[in-house]
């Protein structure tokens, strides 16, 4: 059985159905990329995989549990972890401090540990320490650690986030449009960057994306979604050479 | 280096707050070995002390968990009236240490119960509606404190919401508390040190707290909740946990100063006595535990020294709190700033990008 | 009898809570921040009756139209200066310089006109209206608090969905950004919002204190807390839901203190709230808000 399992999966919001039928299988060490036009429901099909919407109807199982409908605290326990499209740090923290917050439920010990700052305290805070720092600096920011969040540029606010979702040992990493706002360059270093984290984490990573060079050149199998429905499904090639696909793109304002 | 660097910064607030009320309370003592301390002043001793741990503790809720807490002066209240009415009737028969210990527990123990009843319901809501409900609770607390009576007799405690009459008491029957009169003849216990001692064990709390992982989760929760939630942060659990602290130091500082008092009334704590801790945070930086130390000391004695000040001192206040916020929160204003400090680290940050580049090589 | 007499009244002080309402729930739908200083600006519209109309002889209604004046300019001031620097800003920064308004407000009268308590002679020359054979008796005061506050609400509802100013309160209100983008001057309609708020804050304190005739420079922070109250009651944002709110929170107050019990009617008044809050957070006649991920 595959790592995640989404079974005719949709939304309604009111009367509007943001997302319908969506059906996805994601094995373990894969790189799935989602993508649509403005509006077509990719962000709400985020949210309903990370807890944040309950759906209105659909399965979604993950490493063989069923976790719809379960809030954000225990999908992110059970390994699911994600970015956000307009990047959400904490931004008064420091770096280092952003990417701890993010072993939350991977690294614990009691409130009174810390206040007692007892020995348990200790130990856990130099593994995270530790853990932290080397996260950071397989993404390049290491000697960023004790900056603040806020005053890093935004292409390294983009890799913190991607640190802060991997240090909650995800077995799946959900990228909403990681590279938007970012130059030719910069895209294309991201690419390297998240292949890299696949091969190194040995995880599956699904991303939304707006940039059609960027998924097709990283992604293995990709979903379309136009107005909440799929309507082409399978490897780049396949996709890019669908005549619907083409027509929402064209028809669509595919770049803003 | 730079994890060094890290550690030294979290130091050195530790060390700055330490000192603080090290320097403050050895400053007194030598006053007061030197025969100079005038009995106003030692007064305000207590006092001063209960508000600095006031002020540290509403920075757990404002300037760490980013919630603005209205009803601060309610919990000091709770505490106070939990903590008294204990000292004064079963405390009474104790030895005054145990006593006095037990009053804090008690009194603090009330105050956080009063937390968790408060919290519950309020972090469900957050920003402009919180901040109106513990106002709300504040001021019930302060009604139903300032028209409780009770008494006591043989036949053991009486309450009433109305007057001293309903509590039906025996002829030879005690009223113990009577509404807006509140507690009096309360056997003061004012030591000084003992204020200290508080004051470094709310530090030590506040400062090991935030510098742990529920710190952490706090403090992401007031600058992003919804990726804190993403990451699997029990938001309830840990505004709570913030909140009820707060009101658990509160609870210390209410017993604190009530003790300091021969008699105890609800009216004292009301929604000025609130926006006074408000202003001693906002002052001080919110978020900074030696500010706030320092704007407790200097909003409680400064208007004391400075002779008509007191007729202005809630005009400046407001001024203060304006100019505080359009200053340090004005996206126009933070942009200037950001633009000011880029200028002058442009020079500093040269010699910084050289250091990275020795290590690398 | 008795229980209508005490309606009545409840009734009349829910109608000054419902004017103050209507401007709180305007500036919250709009502006989307709580105006802490919006039961002080009753108090400046108080006195500026107290000394041309109560002191000055000044004719009624030329003293009222001074007094909106006053609170509009005031309002349109104190929005230009310290909350539009803040727009963008938590809104935590947002209430504490409300908080500092109010305080500002309040404490600047009492330097200018002393604490000490002003008696204010009641606007409306009007004799009671005496029903049932005079056992039981309207005052004045309470036709015209009621009747005023009917009319601005109708008014209000027309001004919204007829105007174009109030279209575009209404864009405002719901998606600040789009509306800029559709050529809204979103900071002239906020000004605009602040405006009408602290003008009908001026009728309401002239009111008030008509019935309730002691002005102190605190006058307005506890009627403006419980407008607010009202507010939320009603569902905040909404025109009709501030009415009713005002209403019925004004009746829930003179009901309890006169069978429950004076000193804790207050404690009444706030409890409603945070039930209000708990069961039903959008109010009577609100709109359910969510927020976008």
């Amino acid at each position: 059985m595959a790592l995640l399992e989404v079974k005719n999966l949709g939304i309604s919001f009111g009367g509007l159905q943001a997302v319908q039928g969506l059906n996805m299988s994601i094995e373990s060490g894969h790189l799935y990329g989602l993508i649509g036009p403005n509006g077509a429901g990719k962000t709400t099909a985020f949210n309903m995989l990370t807890g944040m919407y309950t759906p209105t109807e659909g399965i979604i199982t993950f490493d063989g549990v069923n976790i719809t409908g379960k809030g954000p605290e225990y999908i992110s326990k059970a390994g699911i972890a994600r970015t956000f499209q307009n990047i959400r740090l904490f931004n008064a923290m420091s770096v280092l401090d952003n990417v701890k917050v993010g072993m939350h439920n991977r690294v614990t010990y009691s409130m009174l540990d810390g206040v007692l700052r007892t020995k348990k305290y200790r130990n856990k805070e130099a593994e995270m320490n530790e853990k932290a720092q080397r996260l950071l600096d397989v993404f390049g920011i290491g000697d960023k650690a004790d900056y603040a969040a806020s005053q890093l540029p935004y292409g390294q606010q983009r890799k913190l986030e991607i640190c802060r979702a991997l240090a909650s040992d995800p077995k799946l990493l959900l990228l909403d449009e990681p590279a938007a706002g970012m130059n030719p360059n910069e895209t294309q270093e991201l690419m390297e960057t998240v292949r890299k984290v696949r091969d190194d984490f040995g995880i599956a990573i699904l991303l939304i994306e707006h940039d059609m060079k960027f998924v097709m050149g990283i992604c293995e199998e990709i979903t379309v979604l136009e107005y909440g429905k799929t309507i082409a499904h399978g490897d780049p090639q396949t996709v890019s050479n669908d005549p619907e696909v083409i027509a929402a793109y064209l028809g669509g304002d595919d770049e803003d | 280096m730079a994890k060094q660097k890290k550690i030294s910064k979290a130091a050195r607030t530790y060390l700055t707050s330490f000192i603080l009320v090290g320097g403050f309370w050895g400053a007194i003592e030598a006053v007061k070995l030197s025969g100079g301390l005038s009995s106003k002043a030692a007064g305000l001793l207590i006092p001063v002390c209960a508000y600095i741990m006031m002020a540290i503790s509403l920075n757990l809720v404002v300037g760490f968990l980013g919630e603005l807490s209205l009803g601060h002066a309610a919990f000091m209240s709770a505490g106070a009236f939990a903590g008294v009415f204990f000292y004064n009737t079963a405390g009474a028969g104790m030895p005054e240490g145990a006593a006095i210990v037990l009053a804090f527990l008690i009194g603090g123990l009330a105050a956080g119960i009063f937390g968790v009843i408060v919290g519950v319901p309020v972090l469900r809501l957050s920003g402009d509606y919180l901040a109106i409900v513990t106002l709300a609770f504040g001021e019930i607390l302060k009604n139903v404190l300032n028209s409780l009576y009770i008494g006591a007799d043989s036949a053991g405690l009486h309450f009433s919401l109305k007057d001293q009459f309903s509590l039906n008491m025996e002829p030879t029957g005690k009223v113990l508390m009577k509404g807006a009169m509140g507690i009096t003849g309360i056997r003061k216990f004012s030591v000084f040190s003992v204020g200290i001692l508080l004051i470094a064990l709310t530090l030590l709390f506040v400062l090991n707290l935030m510098n742990s992982r529920a710190g952490r989760a706090i403090t992401a929760i007031r600058d992003d909740d919804i990726a804190a939630r993403s990451i699997g942060i029990n938001l309830t659990k840990y505004k709570l946990m913030a909140f009820v602290s707060s009101a658990v130091i509160a609870g210390f500082a209410g017993v604190l100063y009530a003790l300091n008092f021969a008699s105890l009334v609800a009216k004292k704590f009301d929604y000025n006595l609130s926006i006074n801790i408000l202003v001693m945070v906002v002052l001080g930086g919110m978020g900074s535990i030696p500010g706030a130390i320092i704007a407790a000391v200097v909003l409680t004695v400064l208007p004391e020294l400075l002779r008509g000040f007191s007729q202005y001192r809630m005009f400046i206040y407001s001024i203060v709190l304006i100019i505080m916020m359009l200053f340090n929160r004005a996206p126009a204003f933070v942009m200037w700033r950001q633009r000011m400090a880029l200028k002058f680290r442009s020079g500093k940050a040269g010699s910084e990008k050289e250091d990275a580049g020795k290590k690398k090589g | 009898m008795q229980f209508l007499s005490y309606l009545v009244r409840g009734i009349s002080l829910g109608s000054v809570y419902a004017l103050i309402a209507l401007g709180y729930t305007m500036v919250y739908g709009i502006a989307k921040m709580l105006n802490f200083a919006h039961g002080d600006i009753i108090m400046v519209g108080g006195y500026v009756v107290f000394f041309t109309f109560c002191q000055g002889g000044m004719n009624p209604w030329l003293s009222m139209i001074l007094a909106i004046v006053v609170c509009t300019l005031l309002g349109i001031t104190i929005e230009r200066i310290a909350y539009r620097p803040l727009r963008g800003a938590a809104s935590l920064a947002v209430l504490i310089t409300a908080i500092g308004v109010s305080y500002f407000l309040e404490n600047g009268a009492m330097l200018l006109w002393s604490s000490e308590p002003k008696s204010f002679t009641s606007i409306v020359s009007l004799p009671a209206l005496n029903l049932f054979g005079g056992s039981l008796q309207i005052s004045a005061e309470t036709i015209v608090t009621i009747v005023t506050s009917l009319v601005i609400m109708f008014v209000l509802i027309w001004f919204v969905n007829n105007t174009r100013p109030g279209h575009a309160m209404q864009a405002v209100s719901e998606d600040r950004g789009a509306a800029q983008l559709m050529g809204i001057n979103v900071n002239a309609i906020i000004s605009l919002t602040f405006a009408i708020g602290s003008g009908l804050a001026a009728i309401a304190g002239a009111l008030l204190l008509s019935s309730y005739p002691t002005l102190v420079p605190t006058t307005g922070a506890m009627p403006g807390i419980k407008a607010f109250v009202a507010a939320v009651f009603g569902g905040i944002g909404s025109i009709p839901g501030a009415f009713v709110g005002g209403i019925l929170l004004g009746i829930i107050e003179n009901l309890s203190k006169a069978y429950i019990s004076t000193q804790l009617s207050d404690a009444i008044v706030f409890l409603v709230l945070i039930v209000v809050l708990l069961v039903k957070p959008s109010g009577l006649l609100g709109k359910k808000a969510t927020v976008k991920v």
